[in-house]
Order: structure tokens, then C-alpha cells, then sequence
């Protein structure tokens, strides 16, 4: 095992698959200089300006013209640089990308991956910390996927990479110095298999991205009093993996639900409505979701703070459900 | 004098190229009204977009592209599908729902594509097409192919960003491409000249870098002469190429638009105009027979006819159709309960 960090495991994702596949190519906007994290350092050095491409700040252009040139025997990787940016490239992604091997009978597909960095990061105020999973998770065609390590950063790139249908690859930002474990040999993560993060018989957490971090901390931190927390990151978010967090649910009888993003139509409603529809007879209480307000996140560190959800209330949240419910 | 020069191109014309050009012309026309036609009885569910009026765009443009190029249209691409070789019978077959249409019933008029033939799509979205085909140019500058893309538009589409940025894109990359923008007059029911600021699609092409042309689009010689040095150039590696072709619709933004928004005299002007008439006049004057080009005429439209009617007698597509294609993880039938 080396340490890498996930940002570094991205990197590494790109040059391997890069190297196994011909076709396989990079576009957006700075990467001949490593592009705005750095996730493309010295690659263009090592593939050439044609594979990594520098593109002109024409996010509808960058991802349409890799809906042209996934249809045209290329599989581009799309960086979108903030995912708030993508929403410039919406027609592309959504209309055409995500429609086009249904709409055209099945004639051809359209492997592309877009990786759009995602969430909270420093005073980086509305229009560059926003978590909008559940906009893709809602359109058929779209594989999402939300990885919150090192190693599965690595893996599930490059699953996404080889997937033949468009991936919205979110990367967390505040993740991108984090450092883990990753296996020396070649690591490849399924899409749509969940990771049983941590274990426990009292409540079942799920959650993915950035998040998984909280959640590990508050079950860490709740283990030492004795209540069994098992967190689940989902990774792959459409299609999410409901048999891991169905068996999960059975054994607790108790789900919540804890993602950055703003609570109201978050995809934590999809999960907490499955199982509460499937399961509804196991349950020992009431499903809860914790999200953001729905609020623009603001850039100064008092206001900003408000719309992170922390280990405190995701704590209070498992406490409240192991409480005896109140008779009125 | 422009008469004589008029003549004397007629008597140079190369019959047998334009002849298979006015019988691509009749095919486009003859499938377009029985389409119309059909919609009326019910046949054809969703919205056409005619190009009645505009078929020499389609027919001098596509007929000098190689079959493994590649072609992009827009929601008014039926004589654009036509003329990149796709089989009119699918096409009826997809415009009335049924199975065995070229997108298995699953797109319509305004998702036609046949990548078999080097189409890659009608699009619903006006513009949205441009930005794909400067992907699929990329794609093949990549690849090292000799083959080239070509996009074909509408004028209402030089007001969208998309324009813009595929442009642009297509010029920073210097990729094999042709851009078309089939300039009829209006953005759906609205003047585009009343929309647009400036001198329009070629001026801004030209202000991007990109050497442009404008033909009268009615004139199937003339577009095809401008299509072809364009196409020449860009397979020779010049990079990409604008031409405008100025043609008019004849019919309304929909078949069932009654388009009353522009005066009849207008109409009967551009009626007086028909790229088709104006071929067989060429031909005529070239010495071509009354009876060859009647026959020409007779064999398309017999021809349309009868796949009309073989469409007409197709059955459904399965509904498990809605299920298939979606993606290939995750299961699409999830919440189907």
C-alpha cells in the first residue's frame, strides 16, 4: 500500500487509463497548466496538448463537443473546473449527452466522463460550493458517482472512465489534500456498490462525499458511549446501491440519512422514501435526513458555518432517534 | 447579360450530377407532403418541421460529402437525413411511431439520426447541434481521419451562445468542419432579421477567423459549387469553413402553422422561386428532355407513396422499447412500481 492523496489518486487515474486506452483524452479549461486544483499537473507534458486539451472558457462548447466526440470513437474526460460552472453546459449534458443513445434508438453511446469538483470549501461563498447531486441523480442516462477517498477516487475514476454511458464525476474540493491508502497494483472500484464504511447495530448512517468524513468522526466518537453506528458511503449515487443499505436497515431498524447538500429535494429524500416504503414494518423509528437550509452559502465563516451540517447535529440527530418516542 | 451567363452555365451543366441532384430534390419534397399529408390523417403523432422550399440546401451540401463523413442537422433535417443516405422508409416508419424506424420509434422527426450513414442526429434544441459537431471534428482531427464533419443550422440559431462557442472552438482547433447555416428567414415564427443584431451569420463567422461564403440557397448549382471548394478545402487540412445559404420555407415553423404572419404576395414570390423548378429549367436548357425530368418526378413521388404506405402498415414498437437504451447500470424500471 502507498499513501496518495485524493487529488494525487485522481491524477493517477487519468494516466493509467490514458495509457491502457488510445482514445481516451482530457478537455477544459487551464489543464496544459495542471488545471485549477492541479489534478492535471505534467500530464499534458506526458501525453501531448492534443490529449490534454486547453480549452477556451466555453463550458457549453467543452461539453458538447465531447457529446460529438464520445458519439465519434473518443472517450473524453470533461473538466468542468467548479460544478457551479456546469450548469452553463446543461442543454449539452442533460438534452444531449444523457439522451442520446435512448433518443437514437441505441445506435450509438456516449462514454464520457465530466468531472465537476463539488462542495464547501473555504470562503468560496454561492456560485463555487454548491453540492447539486440530486439534479443528475433525477436524469436517466447519468451515472453519478461521488467518491470520498484516495482509493476510490482511484478506482471509481477509472470504472467511470471505462463506463460506455456519460458519468457526473463529482469530486469533493475540501478532499483534495486528504491522504489514504491505496493499493500498489491496479485498483479498480465498481460503479454502484456502496462501502460499508464503518460498523454498527444501532442506526444506520448513509451518506457519500465529503461527508463520510463527519459521519465516520460522529460513529468513532458514539462507539465510546456504546451506540453502534454503521456508516454507509454510497459512492456511486445513481444507480445507489439499495441491497447494502436495505440489509443494513434491517439489521437497525433505524436510517438517516446525512448529505451537504440542501435538504429539500436533496437525494437523501430518494433513499429515506425507499426505505420507508420497503421497510417501513422494521422500523424502530422515524427515517431523518440532514442536509443544508435552504440557503445560498455565504462566504463569511459565521454565515457559511450555517449551511454545514456538523458532526454535532449529525450526533444529536442518532441520539434523538435511539430515544424512546414520546407519548402524547 | 446575366441571362447569357445564366445560359452558358446551363449548357456546361454536368447533366448527370444534377439530375441525381433534382430527383434527391423530388425525394425530399415527395417525402415532406406525404409526412404533411399523413399528419393529417393522423399518422405522423408528434411535430414536423417541413423544408419544403429549402431542398437544394440539403441536396448541393450533402451530395458532395463521402459516406463516412459525418453530418449534423436540426429539428427541419428530413431532406438533410434524405441526403446524407439514410433510408426514407425507417424515416416514415420513426415520423409515424413505428417499428422498424430509424431510431426504433423512440426519437420522431426531430431526433432522426442514422449513424450508419454518417448522420448523428437531428436535434430538438436550435444550436445545440453546433457545438456536438465541432466535438465530432475533433474527434476525427484526433483520430488523423481524411473524413469531415458538417453541420447544418438555421438562422434563428446565430443568436444562441452555442453559435458563439462552436465557432470559435472550430477556428482554435482548426478542425474539419462545415458549417451551414440554411438561412430561411425566421426563428420558428419570429423575422430573424428583426432579432439580430448586426450583419448577421457570415459577419460573425468572419469576425471568428472563419473564411465565409453566402449562395442564394434556391440555386442548387450554386450551393453545391460553394459546398464543394468549401469541402475541398477543409479535407485538404485548411480548417473549418462558413456558407450561408439563403432560401425561404414554404411552409409555416410546423406543418399545422398556418403562418399568417407574413404576407401572401411574399410567399407567392419565393413560390415563383422553387430550387426545383429553377433545376429543371437548368436541365431543360442543358437539353434535357420534358419526359426525363416528368419521370423523375413520377418515380420519387411513386416511390414515397409507396413507403408511406408501407410505413402506414407497420405495426408498434414493444413498449419494452422504454426500458432498453436507457444506460447500462442501474436498473431503469426502479421506482415502476
Amino acid at each position: 500500500m502507498a499513501v496518495m492523496t485524493y487529488l494525487e489518486a485522481g491524477r493517477r487515474a487519468v494516466i493509467e487509463e490514458m495509457q491502457r486506452d488510445t482514445s481516451v483524452w482530457a478537455l477544459g479549461e487551464d489543464l496544459g497548466r495542471g488545471g485549477v486544483f492541479g489534478q492535471y499537473k505534467g500530464l499534458q507534458e506526458m501525453f501531448g496538448a492534443d490529449r490534454i486539451a486547453d480549452t477556451p472558457i466555453s463550458e457549453a462548447c467543452i461539453m458538447g463537443a465531447a457529446v460529438g466526440a464520445a458519439m465519434t470513437g473518443t472517450r473524453p474526460i470533461v473538466e468542468m473546473r467548479f460544478s457551479d460552472f456546469a450548469l452553463c453546459a446543461v442543454d449539452e449534458l442533460v438534452n444531449q449527452a444523457a439522451k442520446a443513445r435512448f433518443m437514437f434508438g441505441g445506435q450509438m453511446r456516449v462514454p464520457m466522463v465530466v468531472r465537476e469538483p463539488v462542495g464547501m470549501w473555504r470562503s468560496s461563498a454561492a456560485q463555487h460550493s454548491q453540492s447539486l447531486e440530486s439534479w443528475y441523480t433525477h436524469i436517466p442516462g447519468l451515472v453519478v458517482v461521488a467518491p470520498a477517498t484516495p482509493a476510490d477516487n482511484l478506482g471509481l475514476l477509472k470504472s467511470a472512465i471505462r463506463n460506455d454511458d456519460p458519468v457526473v464525476y463529482l469530486e469533493h474540493k475540501n478532499l483534495w489534500p486528504l491522504e489514504g491508502e491505496i493499493p500498489e497494483q491496479e485498483h479498480l472500484v465498481p460503479l454502484g456498490k456502496a462501502d460499508l464504511a464503518h460498523a454498527g447495530g444501532d442506526v444506520t448512517m448513509v451518506t457519500w462525499s465529503g461527508m463520510r468524513h463527519g459521519c465516520l468522526r460522529v460513529a468513532e466518537q458514539l462507539a465510546a458511549e456504546g451506540i453502534g453506528v454503521e456508516v454507509i458511503d454510497l459512492r456511486t449515487l445513481w444507480p445507489w446501491d439499495r441491497d447494502t443499505v436495505f440489509a443494513s436497515v434491517e439489521r437497525t431498524g433505524r436510517l438517516l440519512v446525512v448529505h451537504e447538500a440542501v435538504a429539500v429535494s436533496g437525494f437523501g429524500a430518494e433513499i429515506a422514501a425507499s426505505v420507508a416504503e420497503a421497510l417501513h414494518h422494521r422500523l424502530k423509528a422515524p427515517v431523518r435526513r440532514l442536509g443544508a437550509p435552504r440557503i445560498p452559502i455565504a462566504y463569511a465563516p459565521p454565515m457559511e458555518d450555517q449551511a454545514r451540517v456538523s458532526d454535532d447535529s449529525i450526533a444529536a440527530a442518532v441520539r434523538g432517534m435511539l430515544e424512546p418516542a414520546a407519548v402524547s | 447579360m446575366q441571362d447569357v451567363i445564366a445560359e452558358g452555365r446551363h449548357h456546361n451543366l454536368d447533366r448527370d450530377r444534377f439530375l441525381g441532384r433534382l430527383a434527391l430534390m423530388h425525394r425530399i419534397r415527395a417525402f415532406e407532403e406525404e409526412a404533411i399529408a399523413a399528419q393529417k390523417d393522423g399518422l405522423v403523432l408528434g411535430a414536423i418541421h417541413p423544408s419544403i422550399g429549402q431542398e437544394a440546401v440539403a441536396a448541393g451540401v450533402c451530395a458532395n460529402l463521402e459516406p463516412a463523413d459525418l453530418m449534423l442537422s436540426t429539428h427541419r433535417g428530413h431532406g438533410h437525413t434524405l441526403a446524407k443516405g439514410a433510408d426514407p422508409l425507417a424515416m416514415m416508419r420513426e415520423l409515424f411511431g413505428r417499428a422498424g424506424g430509424t431510431c426504433g420509434g423512440k426519437g420522431g422527426s426531430m431526433h432522426i439520426a442514422d449513424f450508419g450513414v454518417g448522420m448523428l442526429g437531428a436535434n430538438g434544441v436550435v444550436g445545440a447541434n453546433i457545438p456536438i459537431a465541432a466535438g465530432a471534428a475533433h474527434a476525427q482531427k484526433l483520430q488523423g481521419s481524411r473524413q469531415i464533419t458538417v453541420c447544418i443550422f438555421g438562422d434563428g440559431a446565430v443568436n444562441r451562445g452555442p453559435f458563439l462557442e462552436g465557432l470559435n472552438w472550430a477556428r482554435v482547433f482548426d478542425l474539419p468542419v462545415l458549417f451551414v447555416c440554411e438561412d430561411n428567414g425566421f426563428s420558428a415564427t419570429t423575422r430573424t432579421r428583426e432579432m439580430t443584431g448586426g450583419e448577421g451569420a457570415a459577419a460573425r463567422a468572419e469576425s471568428l477567423g472563419l473564411e465565409a461564403q453566402e449562395v442564394d440557397g434556391n440555386d442548387v448549382v450554386a450551393v453545391d459549387a460553394a459546398a464543394r471548394a468549401a469541402i475541398d478545402a477543409i479535407r485538404a487540412g485548411q480548417g473549418p469553413r462558413f456558407l450561408t445559404c439563403h432560401t425561404y420555407r414554404m411552409t409555416g415553423h410546423t406543418a399545422v402553422d398556418p403562418a399568417t404572419y407574413r404576407p401572401a404576395q411574399e410567399v407567392d414570390e419565393w413560390r415563383g422561386n422553387c430550387p426545383i423548378a429553377r433545376l429543371e429549367v437548368a436541365l431543360r436548357l442543358a437539353g434535357e428532355s420534358d419526359a426525363r425530368l416528368s419521370a423523375l418526378q413520377a418515380q420519387e413521388s411513386g416511390a414515397m407513396a409507396a413507403i408511406a404506405q408501407a410505413a402506414r402498415d407497420t405495426g408498434w414498437p414493444e413498449a419494452t422499447g422504454a426500458f432498453t437504451d436507457v444506460q447500462d447500470i442501474g436498473d431503469p424500471r426502479e421506482r415502476a412500481f
